[in-house]
């Protein structure tokens, strides 16, 4: 029934719009921007339900991301870090001088990488778990001064440094009862327990206003869609 | 005739107003020069960097008030040629040459002012250095100290785990205590669990966190005989995910039930990626959907057709844009922290256990650190003794770095 209902309204609205078209309306000559306009549609029309215009753009959508990111990889990666570098401008001769410490820096991340293709192998799989391991492991320790600034030093500045204000001590106050919140060593009882609703509050309202934000953020875009369909396709609105 | 004409015209004209065949001498007064440049090595940083001060020109805000910016340019000896390397805008002191080719060489560098006419001034003296690479960055003491202690708080309640067989608490988190009635509720509908680790990469602690979480959810599907499909969009998480889930199948004694195949690549678009989820999340109808990692705008998208389809939904994320949607359109939410805590929470292992301590006794430091600058700000504020100082000495130390 709730499925009827969305046909019929959205047939509606599509025949709507095509009336308007025809008659006061100036439909774009260009092809691309009518394949953008159907693909656009056909992924609206999962609001309905899974039918085989949104598969074919959900698959079309899919697939071309997924050819491009290779493009890109092969040529960003591949050809610019590992072949270029090692057969034709060989970066690793510096005044007609080979220089191994700038050969391994590229041979051994494209050793790493290769032991990606271990993978395929049955007795070897376990070598991926190297290159895994060495990414995990390299961001985790350049990502500790980073996390120092930003989650510590900069917060612990930003909250000491306010004014004498009823604002300043509410935020302060709000500070303090989250992190108390993400205690879990304790339970939350008592003054601890009291002081964490007191921060979940903080956070919910936190939430709140975040979640009004975004969703100004989305309309915003779904305008963008709509003047997309409705002016530069159809020509409808000018 | 036409001559004669001429002529006629010619003897017309008064020197007047004859056109003068007189060219307008311009006066160019160039600005005076930057002067006392010097370059040195860029402090604290990875080398290929050299940093320049000088004293702006006469004519800078003063004097002729003409210079609007200065430009700056390097040559590989002391004779040149000195190609231009950028511009500074008028007032400035200072100059970062960040494309140094090669460190441990040295390179000369000299400044000229210029005004709006484009007319530069002579050249400043010529300054030079080298650039060298920084083990220590000598300005981050705070972070080293904040670092140690926190360590050691790590390690002192892990040792007291370990050695001494500590029982530690950890507090009820309720979307952690709902995994395995999902996963049981999906088992009983005869549905597949989807686990979603978001479009993060593994060197996010989120995306780790949610592995680690994928790690429990694989232990519990093995055990059930329930099908886990993992769609990825990163093909590094999709190796690790798959390692983590098979070692989870051998674990709990099924390692023939793990089909990697399940456990795929969708594609590293961010929408294709969404659109990709959505139409699996349509076509198998999982009854448990975990969305554990990182997520932008794909967030409410996932969670919407989740809850479409009926699932329960348990959501983790640190993106605190993206919680707001999760806790809306899912069942459980985990934020931010909670999903750090999920694997000592899940596993109840005692040493992990200890790295949760460890973690809140930090917290505690920090809303010591607050309280305390917060009373010194206030006494300060009311000019009483020499708090006021301290205060900004306190908040001068967590500006440094």
């Amino acid at each position: 029934m709730k499925e009827r209902k969305g046909l019929i309204i959205g047939s509606v609205i599509m025949i709507a719009i095509f009336v308007l078209m025809f008659i006061k309306g100036e439909p774009s000559k260009s092809i691309m921007v009518w394949i953008a306009a159907i693909l656009t549609l056909s992924i609206y029309s999962f609001l309905y339900k899974d039918n085989v215009f949104y598969k074919f753009a959900e698959h079309l959508f899919v697939g071309v991301s997924v050819g491009y990111s290779v493009s890109v990889v092969w040529q960003n990666a591949f050809i610019r870090r590992v072949f270029d570098p090692l057969f034709i401008t060989r970066t690793y001769i510096v005044n007609d001088k080979f220089s191994l410490y700038l050969f391994l820096g590229i041979v051994i991340p494209t050793l790493l990488g290769l032991l990606m293709l271990s993978i395929f192998t049955k007795k070897q799989a376990w070598l991926i778990r190297i290159p895994i391991a060495f990414v995990v492991g390299s961001y985790a320790g350049m990502g500790i001064a980073p996390s120092f600034q930003a989650n510590i030093f900069e917060q612990t500045r930003s909250t000491l440094y306010v004014t004498l204000s009823i604002s300043a001590s509410i935020m302060i106050v709000g500070v303090i009862s989250t992190l108390v919140y993400f205690f879990f060593s304790k339970e939350h009882k008592g003054l601890l327990g009291k002081t964490a609703n007191l921060g979940i509050w903080f956070i919910m309202i936190a939430f709140g206003a975040s979640f009004g934000y975004t969703v100004m953020a989305r309309i915003s875009l779904l305008i963008g869609r709509m003047q997309f369909l409705l002016h530069d396709w159809l020509g409808v609105i000018k | 005739m036409n001559v004669l004409l001429a002529f006629l015209f010619l003897i017309q004209q008064s020197p007047d107003s004859l056109q003068s065949d007189t060219t307008k001498v311009i006066e160019v007064v160039r600005p005076a020069p930057p002067t006392d440049v010097i370059a040195m090595d860029t402090p604290n940083d990875e080398g290929e960097s050299i940093a320049l001060q000088w004293t702006i020109s006469k004519d800078d805000g003063d004097g002729l008030n003409s210079v609007i910016l200065y430009n700056v340019f390097r040559a590989p000896s002391k004779e040149g040629p000195f190609d231009y390397i950028g511009t500074v805008g008028a007032g400035r002191t200072g100059y970062d040459d960040q494309d140094v080719e090669k460190d441990k060489v040295t390179y000369y560098y000299k400044v000229k002012s210029q005004t709006k006419d484009k007319v530069e001034s002579e050249a400043s003296n010529v300054a030079s250095a080298q650039s060298f690479p920084q083990w220590f960055h000598h300005g981050r003491w705070n972070y080293l100290i904040f670092g140690v202690l926190f360590t050691f708080f790590f390690a002192f309640y892990l040792s007291r785990a370990k050695v001494k067989g500590t029982k530690l608490f950890i507090r009820k988190i309720a979307g952690l205590d709902a995994v395995e009635e999902a996963v049981g509720r999906s088992t009983e509908m005869g549905k597949p669990v989807l686990f979603c680790p978001g479009i993060g990469y593994l060197y996010h602690i989120a995306t780790i966190a949610a592995l680690t979480i994928l790690g429990k959810i694989a232990k519990k599907t093995a055990e059930y005989e329930t099908r886990l499909i993992m769609p990825n969009y990163d093909p590094l998480v999709m190796t690790a995910a798959q390692e983590i889930v098979k070692q989870s199948y051998t674990e709990a004694g099924r390692p023939d039930n793990f089909n990697e195949k399940d456990i795929f690549y969708l594609t590293q678009d961010q929408f294709g990626f969404a659109a990709g989820v959505d139409g699996i999340m349509i076509r198998e109808k999982p009854g448990a959907i975990f969305l554990q990692g990182v997520f932008y705008a794909e967030s409410l998208i996932l969670a919407e057709t989740g809850h479409s389809v009926g699932a329960i939904q348990i959501a983790g994320t640190d993106r605190v844009t993206q919680l707001p949607f999760f806790i809306s359109a899912c069942d459980y939410t985990l934020i931010g922290e909670e999903m750090f805590a999920a694997s000592s929470y899940l596993s109840r292992d005692p040493v992990m256990l200890g790295t949760i301590k460890g973690e809140d006794t930090s917290k505690v430091v920090i809303i010591a650190v607050i309280i305390i600058g917060t009373i010194m700000g206030i006494l300060g504020g009311l000019n009483i003794g020499p708090f006021g100082t301290w205060f900004l000495n306190l908040v001068n130390w967590f500006t440094r770095g």
